[in-house]
């Protein structure tokens, strides 16, 4: 995860569901840029032409819900979506997010304290969203245990691969 | 303190004696499954993978190709041979392309590949459909879905679990669907988020394993990570006809810790509809045909309802019927095997005389992939299980959720209507079907 984010916020309401993030037609692509090329075009068809990259998307709760379709964080990432801050998240979807290296952030304070159009800055590491904007401060819920050291890993790929190792006899 | 039927399950594939909710748990996987849109992904993530060359186990892995078939373009065809490739590589069995298979949750119990007791993982949301033959089966993305391809295990908290104690008997023309779709209105899209869902009563007892079937699927609709029913004769005599495999029946404790309990009476029940935009705004069939509701598209299918106990039902109200002017039924039958038995118990002829769509089975208009797609400003009613905007194609068309007899009593009218203001007779493969059906082979064979 890089250590410091810096974009503007979009800010979207409760229950952001998997079919609005990625339309069930574009399902079929596999490329992330592509893919970006449609991100939350259900909900907006604006947002792509709108963000810049770096952007940070602010959301209220159970962000992610529906389908358990990858391509949801992959097609954020795609369009250069730097984070998504939420109440909270859906279940698959935060499973995902962290797979694929979306960094996500659960403060509900600072979803109240965020607008559409301010700036706002996430240390990543520290999980301290900052919103240069209005000059507030929040911290974001730590992530458990575990999935700290899989963020450490550096995401899922390098976990399997060390299960892996310690499983062959070398 | 004793566990719940998913701590149980989730013990035993951990090598634990116990466990609790919110435990971390590495559990061993009984089966594996991806469709196209989670295999295509997982099938790349795989090859990252350094020391991955081969799946932990190939008989293990279960690959449909449901969502895009037939291939609807170039990009779905291309992943379908992916698919087909992987599975001749790595010495996959259980490979199902369209004509063989259908919708992987409709498949997999059909071909012996869920029992219960076991730990079920897929590349879809409704992979929650195996808790209803007493499984703990669960959702997850393409990246998981590669670890578990080479681990054979997967990382897991394990969940709380919400028991819900179904009690009365659903009335004429109540069904499973309108059960649970009142049970996701109760709880709502994240009532159950990161929660297990233990279906209980006497109602549920009572149920064929399709309702059962239905109600476990639509679990994920209340954000929850597994719903599971309690293995019974009728799930053991139906996994028993199709495998041989050893299975472990479990139970939940008499003294298990459930965070919260929820009794539904279901006897004075009317059928429910799910109104747009979420699974979980419900309301009473009476509230909803109060709006006088036009329908452009009736959709009959999905991993919830494209059963032969539904098809049976819609057959039931449109025999000799005709669905009204002005009006698309699409039909498409849950898997190859479905689709065979209505036709040959003569409910496919019924229904395209009646003037349904029937296609081949798949996903289809489900997710708006293709074949049944809705345009700007329609509205459906549908078997489905998810009605968010844009699920079923445009962002500017209506999806209403319903069970089948719902959506045969609207095809009729072309608009929401009661199932119960319809007449309904018990679909019987007739005599004479069956001898129109030998007149034809004979008639051929002379000719
Ligand atoms: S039928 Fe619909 S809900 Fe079921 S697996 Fe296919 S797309 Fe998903």
């Amino acid at each position: 995860m890089e250590s410091k984010l810096h974009g503007h916020a979009h800010k979207y309401g409760k229950n952001v569901d998997t079919d609005v993030i990625i339309p069930g037609k574009y399902c079929n692509i596999i490329d992330p840029v592509e893919l970006g090329k449609h991100a939350l075009e259900g909900l907006d068809p604006q947002y792509t032409a709108r963000m810049k990259p770096g952007d940070i998307v602010v959301a209220d709760t159970n962000f992610g819900c529906g389908s358990s379709r990858e391509v949801a964080p992959i097609a954020l990432k795609g369009s250069g979506t730097a984070a998504v801050v939420a109440k909270s998240f859906a279940r698959i979807f935060y499973r995902n997010a962290l797979n694929i290296g979306l960094p996500i952030f659960e403060s509900a304070a600072a979803v109240d304290g965020i607008e559409s159009g301010d700036e706002i800055e996430i240390e990543a590491a520290a999980g301290i969203i900052r919103n240069v904007t209005k000059g507030t401060n929040f911290r974001a819920a730590e992530f458990p245990p575990f999935m700290q050291s899989l963020i450490a890993a550096g995401g899922l790929v390098p976990y399997v691969e060390r299960r892996l190792a310690e499983r062959s006899p070398a | 303190m004793g566990m719940t039927l998913t701590e149980k399950i989730l013990a035993r594939h951990a090598g634990l004696d116990h466990v609790e909710p919110g435990q971390i748990i590495n559990a061993k996987v009984d089966l594996v499954l991806a469709n196209e849109l989670s295999a295509a992904v997982a099938i790349k993530v795989m090859r990252q993978i350094r020391g991955a060359d081969r799946v932990f186990d190939a008989s293990k892995i279960a690959l449909v190709a449901d969502h895009f078939v037939p291939a609807k373009d170039a990009q779905s065809a291309s992943i379908a041979k992916l698919m087909k490739d992987f599975a001749g590589e790595q010495e996959i069995e259980h490979f199902f392309d369209v004509g063989r298979g259908g919708i992987e949750h409709v498949v997999l119990p059909e071909e012996g590949l869920v029992a219960p007791g076991e730990l079920i993982v897929g590349g879809d949301s409704h992979t929650c459909t195996y808790g209803a033959f007493g499984a703990f089966a669960t959702g997850m993305g393409s990246t998981d879905i590669a670890a578990a391809f080479v681990l054979g295990e997967v990382w897991l908290k394990v969940p709380a679990s919400i028991k819900l104690v179904y009690s009365g008997t659903p009335g004429t023309m109540v069904y499973a669907k309108d059960v649970m779709l009142r049970t996701v209105g109760e709880l709502g899209i994240d009532g159950a988020t990161y929660r297990a869902m233990e279906y209980h009563g006497s109602t549920v007892d009572e149920l064929p394993i399709t309702g059962r079937i239905t109600m476990a699927n639509m679990a994920i609709e209340c954000g929850a990570k597994n719903g599971i029913f309690h293995a019974d004769e009728k799930t053991i005599a139906y996994v028993r006809e199709r495998t041989n495999r050893d299975f472990i029946v479990e139970k939940a404790d008499p003294d298990a810790a459930y965070e919260r309990t929820i009794a539904i009476d279901v006897g004075q029940l009317e059928p429910q509809v799910a109104c747009p935009h979420t699974p979980d705004n419900v309301h009473p069939i009476s509230e909803v045909v109060r709006d006088d509701l036009r329908v452009d598209q009736v959709f009959i299918g999905s991993c919830t309802n494209g059963y032969i106990d539904d098809l049976r039902v819609v057959a039931g109200i449109l025999q000799g019927k005709t669905i009204a002017p002005n009006l698309r039924v699409i039909v498409n039958p849950g898997s190859q095997k479905v689709w065979m038995q209505a036709a040959d118990e003569g409910i496919l002829s019924t229904l395209a005389a009646a003037g349904c769509a029937v296609n081949t089975p798949g996903c289809g208009a489900c997710f708006g992939g293709h074949m049944g797609t809705l345009g700007d400003g329609e509205r459906a009613i549908s078997t489905t299980n998810r009605n968010y905007v844009g699920r079923m194609g445009s962002p500017k068309a209506e999806i209403y959720l319903a069970s089948p007899a719902t959506c045969a009593a609207s095809a009729l009218s072309g608009k929401i209507t009661d199932p119960r203001t319809v007449e309904h007779l018990e679909w019987t493969p007739t005599r004479e079907r069956a001898g129109s059906r030998g007149t034809t082979v004979s008639l051929i064979e002379s000719n």
